[in-house]
C-alpha cells in the first residue's frame, strides 16, 4: 500500500508533457466548442429563420415546443422561443466582447504605467484600482441603469466595463512588476530601447496568457452583470435579450405554469455561454500557471 | 501589534473612508447627469399608470423642496454626504410618509441571515471539496465526481434559482414558492415559526451555496497545490506523520489562508447576486426590497441600500485587512 501511494506521488509530480497538453487542450477546447456552438447557431439561425418574430406579437400564445410554426413555442405575448434565442445569443456574447474588450484596454494601460513606472504612478492606480474591487459593483450599476431607463445594448456594455477593469490592472500590474527586473528586460532597457517598444514589443507576447484569461474573466463577469441587470428588468427594453427573456418569465410565472421552455430554454443557452467562458478560463489559467498543470481536476 | 505598523492602520482607514466617498459620490451625480428628476419622474408614472394624483403640481412643489432639488448642485451634495454621514436617507418617494431607514431595518434581518448562513456553507464545502481535489490520497471516486461539482460556479445564483424552483417548488412540491415565513404565524422563537423560516430559506440559501461554492474549491485547489510543493510537506511526509494529520495541519493551515481574502472580496458580489436571488424567491430581504424600489422608481429606498450595502462590503474589507496580519505570521506590512 506504502509503495503504492509513493509511485502514486511521483506519477501526481511529474506528468508527463504530453498528458499535460492533452488536458489543457481538453478544457480550451470544451468551452472553445461551447461558445462557438451558440455563436453558430445564432448566426446560422438567422438564415433560416426570421427574427423579427421575437418582437412580432401576432403569434398564438403560450404554445408549447413543436407547434407547427414555432418549433420551440411561444411565450405569453406570441414572441417566437427560437427566434428569441437566435436574437438574444449574440447580443449577450457581444455584451462580453465589450466589456472584455473596454476592461482589457484600460487595464493593459493602468497595469503597466503601475507596474512598470512604480513609485506614485502605481500608489495612486493601485489606490484607485482597489477602490473599484471593493465597491460592490452590481448594487451601483442597479442604481446607474435605474437611473438611465432607455439604453441600448452598448451603452449597458460601457455602464458595466466601468466596474470590470480593476480585476485586469491588478493582474497586468503584478505580472508587470515581477517581469520589470528579469533579465531580458534589462537588457532591453540597457540597449537603449524606448519604453513603449519595451512594453509592447517585449514584455506584452510573455503577458499574453495572463492577457488571455483577464480578458475572459471580465467578458463573463460582464456578461454576468449585464444578464443581472436585465433579469431585473433594467436592460434594453427594445432589444429581445436572453436576460430579459428570462426576466419576463419569472414575472409570469412560467415555472409555475410548468411552460418550462419559456423560462429553460434561455437559461439553458446562458449556461452554455458561462460554463464555455469559465473552461476557457480555467485551461487559460493553467496555461499562464505552470504549478496547476500537474494536478488533475 | 506584531505585524501592524500606525502607517499600515492609517492607510487602510483613509482606504476606507475613500472608498465610501468615491461610492457615494458616483451615485450623487450618475442621476443627476440623466434627464428628469427622480419626483417628477413618479408622478408622471404614477398618472401614466392611471391613478389620478390630486394636486400633483403641488405635491411635486412640496416634494422638490423636502429633497432639496432647487438648491444649487454643490449644496445639495454636501447635504447629501451629511444624510449619509448620519445614515439618514429621508423618506420613501413611492410609500411617503416612511422612512427608508424603517424600511431597510425590517428587511437587514432577513438578508444578513440568508447571507450569513448561505456564505459560511458554501465557503465550508468549497474548501474542503478543493483540499480534496487537490490532495494525493483522495479516493478516485471522488476524483471525478469533485470537478463535476464545479460546473455550477459558471452559473449565476438566479439562475440555479429557477432550475430550484422547477424541481423544488413546481415538481415535488417540497417547498413554499416565496416569502420568508409563513405569513399566519407570530413572529417570534417558537418552533412552527423557526421550522418555516428554515423551509422558505432553504431553496435560496442552496442557490447561493451551490453556484459559489466552485469559486472557493478552485482556489483552494490551486493554493493546495501550490503548497504542495514546500519543503515542510515533504518533511511531515519523511517524518511519517498520518496523512490526514498532514493534510489538515500542513497543507490545509497554510493554503486556507487566501482563501479568507477571497471570502471578503468575494463578499462584493455575493451581495450583488442575492439581490437577484432574493427577487426571484420573493425573500422579503433587502433584495426584493431593492427590486420593489427598482419597479416603483422610489429612488431613496434604491439609495438607501445601496450605501448600506457599501457599507458592509467596505467594512467586511477593512476588518480582514486589519485582522489579517494577524492571522498569518508570514505577512508583515512593517517594511513597507
Amino acid at each position: 500500500m506504502d509503495v503504492m501511494t509513493v509511485t502514486q506521488v511521483e506519477a501526481e509530480d511529474a506528468p508527463s508533457p504530453r498528458s499535460r497538453r492533452t488536458w489543457l487542450n481538453r478544457k480550451l477546447v470544451f468551452g472553445g466548442a461551447m461558445i462557438l456552438a451558440v455563436l453558430l447557431f445564432t448566426l446560422l439561425g438567422r438564415l433560416f429563420w426570421d427574427t423579427k418574430l421575437a418582437r412580432a406579437a401576432s403569434s398564438p400564445l403560450n404554445l408549447a415546443p413543436g407547434s407547427p410554426g414555432h418549433p420551440l413555442g411561444t411565450e405569453n405575448s406570441g414572441r417566437d422561443m427560437l427566434a428569441l434565442l437566435i436574437s438574444g445569443g449574440p447580443t449577450t456574447l457581444q455584451v462580453g466582447l465589450v466589456v472584455g474588450v473596454t476592461s482589457m484596454v484600460i487595464g493593459i494601460m493602468l497595469g503597466f504605467a503601475a507596474g512598470y513606472l512604480g513609485g506614485p504612478v502605481d500608489a495612486v492606480i493601485r489606490t484607485i484600482s482597489d477602490t473599484a474591487l471593493t465597491i460592490p459593483s452590481l448594487a451601483i450599476l442597479i442604481v446607474v441603469s435605474a437611473y438611465v431607463r432607455e439604453m441600448s445594448v452598448f451603452t449597458m456594455a460601457l455602464i458595466v466595463a466601468l466596474f470590470a477593469w480593476a480585476g485586469p490592472t491588478r493582474v497586468i500590474r503584478a505580472q508587470v512588476l515581477s517581469m520589470r527586473e528579469m533579465g531580458y528586460v534589462r537588457m532591453a532597457r540597457l540597449s537603449a530601447l524606448s519604453t513603449p517598444n519595451i512594453m509592447f514589443r517585449e514584455m506584452m507576447p510573455n503577458l499574453l496568457p495572463y492577457l488571455a484569461a483577464a480578458f475572459i474573466g471580465s467578458a463573463s463577469g460582464g456578461i454576468l452583470a449585464a444578464v443581472g441587470l436585465e433579469a431585473l428588468g433594467l436592460g434594453p427594453q427594445r432589444v429581445p435579450t436572453l436576460g430579459m427573456t428570462v426576466s419576463n418569465a419569472i414575472q409570469g410565472s412560467a415555472i409555475l405554469r410548468g411552460m418550462w421552455w419559456w423560462w429553460g430554454l434561455p437559461t439553458l443557452v446562458l449556461m452554455v455561454i458561462f460554463i464555455g467562458l469559465f473552461l476557457i478560463a480555467i485551461g487559460l489559467d493553467e496555461i499562464a500557471n505552470p504549478r496547476l498543470r500537474g494536478a488533475k481536476a | 501589534m506584531r505585524g501592524l505598523s500606525v502607517n499600515y492602520v492609517l492607510h487602510r482607514i483613509w482606504m476606507f473612508v475613500f472608498t465610501i466617498w468615491a461610492s457615494a459620490t458616483i451615485m450623487f451625480f450618475v442621476p443627476r447627469m440623466a434627464p428628469g428628476d427622480p419626483v417628477t419622474a413618479m408622478i408622471t408614472r404614477i398618472t401614466a399608470q392611471g391613478g389620478r394624483v390630486e394636486g400633483s403640481a403641488q405635491l411635486i412643489a412640496a416634494w422638490r423642496e423636502r429633497f432639496g432639488l432647487d438648491d444649487p448642485l454643490m449644496l445639495q451634495y454636501l447635504q447629501y454626504l451629511k444624510n449619509l454621514a448620519t445614515l439618514d436617507f429621508g423618506y420613501s418617494l413611492a410609500q411617503f410618509p416612511t422612512e427608508v431607514s424603517e424600511m431597510i431595518g425590517r428587511a437587514m434581518p432577513w438578508t444578513i441571515g440568508l447571507l450569513a448562513i448561505a456564505t459560511f456553507l458554501s465557503f465550508l464545502f468549497g474548501t474542503i471539496v478543493g483540499a480534496l481535489m487537490a490532495w494525493v490520497k483522495t479516493p478516485r471516486v471522488l476524483k471525478v465526481l469533485l470537478p463535476v461539482s464545479l460546473t455550477f460556479t459558471a452559473v449565476p445564483f438566479y439562475i440555479l434559482g429557477i432550475f430550484l424552483i422547477y424541481v423544488f417548488v413546481f415538481a415535488l412540491g417540497l417547498f413554499p414558492i416565496s416569502g420568508g415565513a409563513r405569513a399566519d404565524l407570530d413572529p417570534g422563537l417558537s418552533f412552527a415559526y423557526i421550522n418555516s423560516v428554515v423551509q422558505h430559506g432553504t431553496l435560496p440559501a442552496l442557490s447561493i451555496v451551490l453556484a459559489s461554492m466552485g469559486f472557493w474549491a478552485l482556489g483552494m485547489r490551486g493554493m493546495m497545490i501550490t503548497v504542495a510543493g514546500e519543503d515542510y510537506l515533504t518533511l511531515a511526509k519523511a517524518k511519517g506523520l498520518r496523512p490526514l494529520r498532514v493534510l489538515f495541519k500542513y497543507e490545509v493551515r497554510n493554503a486556507i489562508l487566501p482563501q479568507v481574502t477571497a471570502l471578503v472580496l468575494g463578499l462584493g458580489s455575493v451581495v450583488g447576486g442575492t439581490v437577484l436571488v432574493e427577487y426571484l424567491f420573493g425573500y422579503p430581504g433587502m433584495g426584493a426590497l431593492l427590486y420593489q424600489a427598482i419597479t416603483n422608481s422610489d429612488f431613496t429606498v434604491i439609495q438607501g441600500i445601496v450605501f448600506i450595502l457599501i457599507l458592509t462590503t467596505v467594512t467586511a474589507v477593512l476588518i480582514l485587512d486589519l485582522v489579517y496580519p494577524l492571522l498569518d505570521p508570514r505577512i508583515s506590512y512593517e517594511r513597507r
